[in-house]
């Protein structure tokens, strides 16, 4: 009897309130109840997406044997990955610039480095339609090189988001446990790898998902710099869509919230406990 | 083992500069070998601003710093034979203790076996032993401290720095930390140098201790010399609680001395002090120096005419104010020219401070020797 007595319900447990609970429910609800009939109707044996059929896995079967798509998706993920590392650099360099250094006109570099965040995609995608044009960027290199002209794009407006991130997690870093390292002997090069590397990796894997996600999912910057070769697996969903909706799209899309969760699952696992309770 | 009488540390003529703001102004002063060095002043004297030029955290704007016997002026922190406790510990989070400590003989290549030894060596100097896995979230503040401590002693420094070294402590922990510390430099021979701005702790562990004021020294004396001969008014009232009384000299032979203060009376001395003959000067009287008595009693009259032949020591007043501390009871009390005079008064039995109280009249008398006549 003991067991299940029910203590009362305290001012602020507001874990054990009815309608705290059915808040949380309806906001999951509306958060995840779209993909998942996305991934429901992606095993739907019909040819129109509206009424369940039965259980197939053909559509698997065909998105995979979609050439097109296949090479789609293996093109937005050689782009994701590349913008990726190359924002993570960047990005983590001028955040620790901006938070180390004093120099004339700070304030107007640490604004326009911002400036993608804030510009609206379509200004950017047009900007790159003619800058690229204009620079005549090649357009017949052999894979992935032809990639190069998305790749640059996409890394633009990722690496600030990487460098908010970093730093953000900088401000919270003891800069005496840098000279510490120092007055034990170490370079400033050591010291950079010892102790604020380990400081700030908790911010570069959440810039790194950060910059992945914007990457992999973006779709007008990049319909805007894909040429015929280049297609990126949003722009393909797009032009599939155009005809109907399959659930052979339906499949492809389940495969990459598949992979996505993975590598978020991967990144957060890396970063570890530790790093989670480090952010104190 | 090095001679205790050189200088390790040599500061000549620093001042450091920030923009207009002048942190230190013109420093000159020597660190002996083996010592326990205390840097003591108010926050903002520039006392740890000299202590991180001496890390070589930070470069004198003239001046030069000299540690054994090499200018340090191109030398950067990581290849100084000095180490720092920093006020923040700065004990690397994401290592653990064996790691944290062993950091430095790493960074230096040497081997895994020596730096095993000497890990284990620091962390039972520092009473750690047991805690070579723990990390440092796991810690409290006076464990991180000790690691911290570890950290630096296992590098062997000539020179240890140590900057606030007990302020984030609890005050139990505090007075324990400062016997430890204490009796660590025993033991380690090495030489410290700390900053503080809370007199305990400097006077309660250093050799020597130098009064920083403004960005300049204000005395550098051993602990009992600068609480009982105070060279100016800066150091009279820092460093402990004490009266202070504008006079005139009026008497200044070899054997004695007079002030005449208008609001204490005549300040009789059992010795000179060699100050200009009419001059304007301070009366420095330690609460803890002066007499309460009774008033009628012929007992403080007798006291202080034994005291002080030449001439009696001798207040009036009435207690303003009271505060009970346990083991002392501190007195205000007002004197019949309406100045304020602090008295402490021992707790030595359980009612002693049943004896007096709000409003009472009582009578003060002070030895000969007790107050300090001060210049500036």
């Amino acid at each position: 009897m003991a067991l299940f007595r029910s203590t009362p319900i305290a001012p602020l447990e507001y874990t054990r309130k009815l309608w705290m609970r059915s808040w949380v429910g309806l906001t999951m609800l509306f958060l995840y109840a779209p993909l998942l009939v996305l991934m429901i109707f992606s095993f739907n044996d019909s040819k129109r997406n509206v009424v369940w059929k039965g259980f197939t896995l053909k559509y698997y079967e065909k998105a995979l044997n979609n050439d097109s798509l296949v090479e789609a998706l293996v093109n937005s993920l050689t782009i994701a990955f590349l913008a990726t590392v190359i924002s993570l650099i960047i990005g983590a360099l001028a955040a620790v610039m901006l938070w180390r250094f004093r120099f004339p006109f700070k304030g107007l570099v640490e604004g326009t480095m911002s400036l993608p965040i804030i510009v609206p995609e379509i200004c950017l995608g047009v900007a790159f339609l003619i800058f690229f044009a204009k620079v005549d960027w090649p357009t017949d290199l052999p894979w992935p090189l032809n990639l190069s002209a998305i790749t640059i794009a996409h890394i633009t407006f990722c690496f600030p988001f990487v460098a908010m991130v970093v730093r953000a997690r900088l401000a919270s870093f003891n800069k005496e446990e840098e000279e510490a390292a120092k007055d034990l002997g170490a370079t400033e090069w050591q010291a950079f790898r010892d102790v604020l590397l380990p400081h700030i990796k908790p911010g570069l894997v959440a810039g790194a998902l950060l910059a992945f996600t914007l990457s992999l999912d973006d779709f007008v910057i990049t319909f805007f710099t894909s040429g015929p070769d280049t297609i990126t697996f949003p722009v393909k969903v797009y032009s599939m869509v155009r005809f109907s909706v399959t659930p052979e799209v339906n499949a492809a899309s389940t495969i990459l919230i598949l992979l996505t969760v993975i590598l978020t699952f991967i990144a957060l696992k890396l970063q570890g406990v530790k790093g989670i309770a480090e952010t104190h | 083992m090095t001679d205790t009488k050189a200088p390790i540390i040599q500061i000549r003529n620093v001042s450091k500069r920030f923009g207009k703001v002048t942190a230190v102004d013109n420093i000159s002063l020597d660190i002996l070998a083996g010592e326990f060095f205390v840097l003591l002043g108010p926050s903002g004297c520039g006392k740890t601003t000299l202590l991180r030029m001496i890390a070589g955290f930070e470069m004198p704007t003239e001046g030069q710093i000299i540690i054994d016997g090499q200018d340090m002026s191109l030398v950067p922190p990581n290849k100084r034979p000095v180490n720092m406790v920093f006020q923040s510990y700065a004990v690397f989070p994401h290592m653990n203790v064996t790691d944290n400590v062993g950091y430095g003989l790493r960074i230096a290549g040497v081997g895994k076996n020596e730096i095993k030894d000497r890990v284990a060596e620091a962390l039972e100097l520092v009473k750690l032993g047991g805690f070579e896995d723990r990390m440092p979230d796991q810690m409290s503040g006076g464990q991180r401290q000790r690691v911290a401590l570890a950290r630096s002693l296992v590098m062997r420094p000539k020179v240890l720095l140590l900057d606030e070294p007990l302020s984030a402590l609890d005050a139990k922990l505090r007075a324990q930390m400062q016997f430890e510390l204490s009796d660590l430099q025993d033991k380690v021979g090495i030489t410290f140098v700390t900053v503080t701005h809370d007199q305990d702790e400097a006077l309660s562990m250093a050799s020597r201790v130098a009064v920083i004021n403004k960005g300049e020294v204000a005395q550098l004396a051993a602990p009992s010399d600068l609480y009982e001969y105070p060279a100016n008014r800066f150091v009279a009232d820092f460093v402990g609680s004490v009266n202070i009384f504008e006079g005139k000299l009026t008497l200044d032979e070899p054997d004695k001395a007079a002030v005449d203060c208008p609001g204490l009376g005549k300040v009789y001395l059992n010795h000179g002090v060699t100050g200009p003959h009419g001059a304007d000067v301070w009366v420095a009287l330690r609460p803890e120096k002066i007499y309460l008595h009774v008033p009628g009693e012929g007992k403080a009259i007798r006291a202080a005419a034994q005291d002080a032949p030449d001439g009696h020591n001798l207040a009036r007043g009435t207690i303003k104010g009271m505060s009970y501390l346990g083991d002392i009871t501190l007195y205000e009390i007002q004197l019949e020219g309406g100045q304020i005079i602090r008295v402490s008064r021992p707790n030595l039995s359980r009612h002693d401070q049943e004896d007096f109280t709000w409003d009472d009249k009582v009578s003060m008398h002070w030895r000969a020797d007790s107050p300090v006549v001060l210049l500036s």
